[in-house]
């Protein structure tokens, strides 16, 4: 698994929820690439058209909070985005990221210390996160045993796909 | 160990379990609703085959219901493909009603078990003592394949709520209250178990109503010790056997917030984040509030009990011209009830316009969508910025009280008075 990442970010605010990252209107669209096209259309509509290539998001307190729709992180991974880096993250949203393959690293302060456009190399496995403009170094929080198994795999899909196979699991037949 | 821990130790084949521990527990019920078709494609991708147990899996179509263009009709009849080929025993079309209310309805939820849903308010369950939890499509999927999922044990924080409300006010503005104080982030992974005099005596719509918005404060899931009144209604509809379980005497909270319901007043949520919490008095104190819509509905304020208050402040009265009122029930057996009870005549007299059961407007899919500029006082539980259409509406949260007394006036207004001029 790639554990370090380089790259410019946007910055959005705090308790960033699903409805702002993916809104409700959009929900029955199942196409990733077209999904990815109205990420955080509910902050700002420009931003998924203008995302830097091998960009990073940052952003404050509770982002993604609100919903349960797995569209939101779909949205952000199709867009580009290769990493998030928050204050804190809502758990469903967290757990989604996770099980999709998207490192998310909780960095406490990191929205106040940085601006849109600036560029961050971030290291998954030791959580240290560089503000490459400043030389500033914030020491994020490290991804559970958990978080990193899963992210390690690529993904639940990949482990689950190897653990059916392992198992060969025989569901039950219809009971009616 | 708390009920909760006791439920999670249950399923996961073990003894005791703690705060922080990662446990593999058992899912005694799961249920996609119509946004989740991601789940089957996930189902598939991982090399599924059919479900694990198709009695303890279902599919509800809420969102959409009935759908509103040819992309959600085109997931639900994907949906259907899937439930019939893997004979699910339960299936609830469009004719039913919100996940949330048709759960317990169905007698799929009750005490001590754990139900897992693709809707971050699933937390409701815990209104009868049920570990209820939201996941994403592709978790879902994994417990399609294996009927189990990893959780992380969650620490318990204790909201006590004591006294009786006074008159006009109601357990939405309790929960708002309670809001406003521990905010978006206050319980984030965590699990609220309120408790309390005023809880104690809580009926079952006033439970839900609480419970749901405990997510809003980011827990992970509710609890409420089951009352009598959650016993009859669970043991008149349970599916299967169940059993209540009780916190230790010794288990400590994390937290304690104590909260006395009975200086409690109306109270709203204002735009545009679910914590900005203020009370009627204050806001209205500041100038008059005109609002556009009222929305009576949802998950959190779509019951019997919701529709009947505001009933019973419309009846007899018309609302204004160029206002809005749209009333959806939360299932189909609330319209039903409603209906025997005269409160969708005395609303349809009043001006209201009726939707079917479902999710309506609440996540601005259709059927009562807000253009920008206008103001839109609901009985729903979020908004955010575009929650119920245009990201430059305005949304207020408030009881489905001062929903009709507001929409009634024409701007937001205590019920209190209205109720008094009625009288
Ligand atoms: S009624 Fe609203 S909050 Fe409840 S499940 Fe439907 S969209 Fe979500």
């Amino acid at each position: 698994m790639k554990s370090f990442f380089r790259g410019q970010i946007i910055v959005v605010g705090n308790n960033i929820d699903t409805d702002q990252i993916y809104p409700g209107h959009f929900l029955a669209l199942t196409d990733p690439k077209e999904i990815a096209s109205h990420c955080l259309a509910g902050v700002d509509e420009t931003i998924a058209e203008n995302f830097p290539k091998n960009g990073l998001v940052v952003a404050g307190k509770n982002f993604g909070c609100g919903s349960s729709r797995e569209h939101a992180p779909i949205a952000l991974i199709n867009m580009g985005a290769s990493a998030i880096i928050a204050d804190s993250f809502a758990r469903i949203f967290y757990r989604n990221s996770i099980n999709l393959g998207m490192p998310l690293i909780v960095c406490k302060g990191i929205s106040q210390r940085v601006a849109d456009g600036q560029n961050l190399s971030v290291d998954i496995k030791t959580g240290t996160v560089t503000i490459e403009e400043t030389g500033e170094i914030m020491h994020g929080e490290n991804l559970s045993n958990q978080a990193m198994k899963i992210l390690e795999a690529g993904g639940i899909k990949p482990l689950m796909k190897a653990r059916m196979a392992k198992l060969r699991v025989q569901p039950i037949d219809s009971k009616n | 160990m708390h009920a909760i821990e006791k439920i999670l130790a249950k399923n996961s084949g073990r003894k005791e379990v703690h705060a922080g521990e990662i446990v593999t527990a058992k899912v005694d019920f799961a249920e996609i609703n119509d946004l989740y078709l991601q789940t089957v494609y996930s189902f598939y991708e991982m090399g599924g085959e059919k479900v694990w147990d198709n009695e303890r899996c279902a599919f509800v179509f809420d969102h959409y219901a009935p759908t509103p263009d040819i992309k959600s009709a085109q997931n639900h009849k994907e949906m259907r493909e899937f439930a019939k080929k893997n004979y699910l025993k339960y299936h609830f079309d469009t004719n039913c009603g919100v996940c949330h209310q048709v759960m317990p309805e169905a007698g799929l939820a009750y005490p001590g078990m754990i139900l897992v849903a693709t809707d971050s308010h699933t937390t409701t369950h815990g209104a009868f003592g049920a570990f209820g939890t939201g996941v994403g499509a592709t978790d879902m999927a994994s417990i399609l394949l294996t009927g189990e999922l990893w959780f992380r044990v969650p620490e318990v924080i204790e909201v006590r709520l004591d006294g009786t409300t006074s008159q006009g006010v109601y357990p939405k503005d309790v929960i708002l209250t309670v809001l406003g104080k521990l905010k978006a982030d206050g319980a984030v992974y965590k699990a609220i178990d309120f408790t309390g005099s005023y809880v104690d005596q809580l009926n079952v719509a006033g439970r839900m109503t609480i419970c749901n918005m405990a997510v809003e404060m980011g827990a992970k899931t509710a609890y409420m010790q089951p009352n009598q009144d959650v016993l009859d209604y669970v043991n008149a509809r349970a599916v299967r056997p169940f059993e209540v379980q009780y916190s230790d005497p010794d288990f400590e909270y994390e937290e304690s917030h104590q909260f006395d319901v009975s200086i409690i007043g109306p109270t709203l949520s204002c735009p545009d984040s679910v914590d900005n919490v203020a009370t009627l008095s204050d806001v209205v104190s500041q100038g008059d509030v005109e609002v556009d819509q009222g929305y009576v509905g949802s998950c959190t304020g779509g019951r019997t009990e919701d529709i009947a208050e505001a009933a019973r402040i419309l009846k007899g009265h018309r609302i204004p011209k160029y206002k809005k009122l749209i009333v959806v029930p939360a299932s189909a057996e609330v319209m039903e009830e409603c209906m025997e009870k005269g409160y969708m005549k005395d609303l349809i007299l009043a001006g209201a316009t009726i939707a079917t059961p479902g999710c309506g407007a609440c996540l601005g899919a259709h059927q009562g969508i807000l253009a920008a500029g206008e103001v839109c006082i609901s009985s729903t539980n979020r908004n955010f910025p575009g929650r119920m259409g245009s990201t430059e509406a305005k949304i207020y949260l408030a009881s489905p009280a001062t929903v009709a007394a507001s929409i009634l006036a024409g701007k937001i207004t205590d019920p209190r008075e209205v109720v008094e001029v009625g009288q």
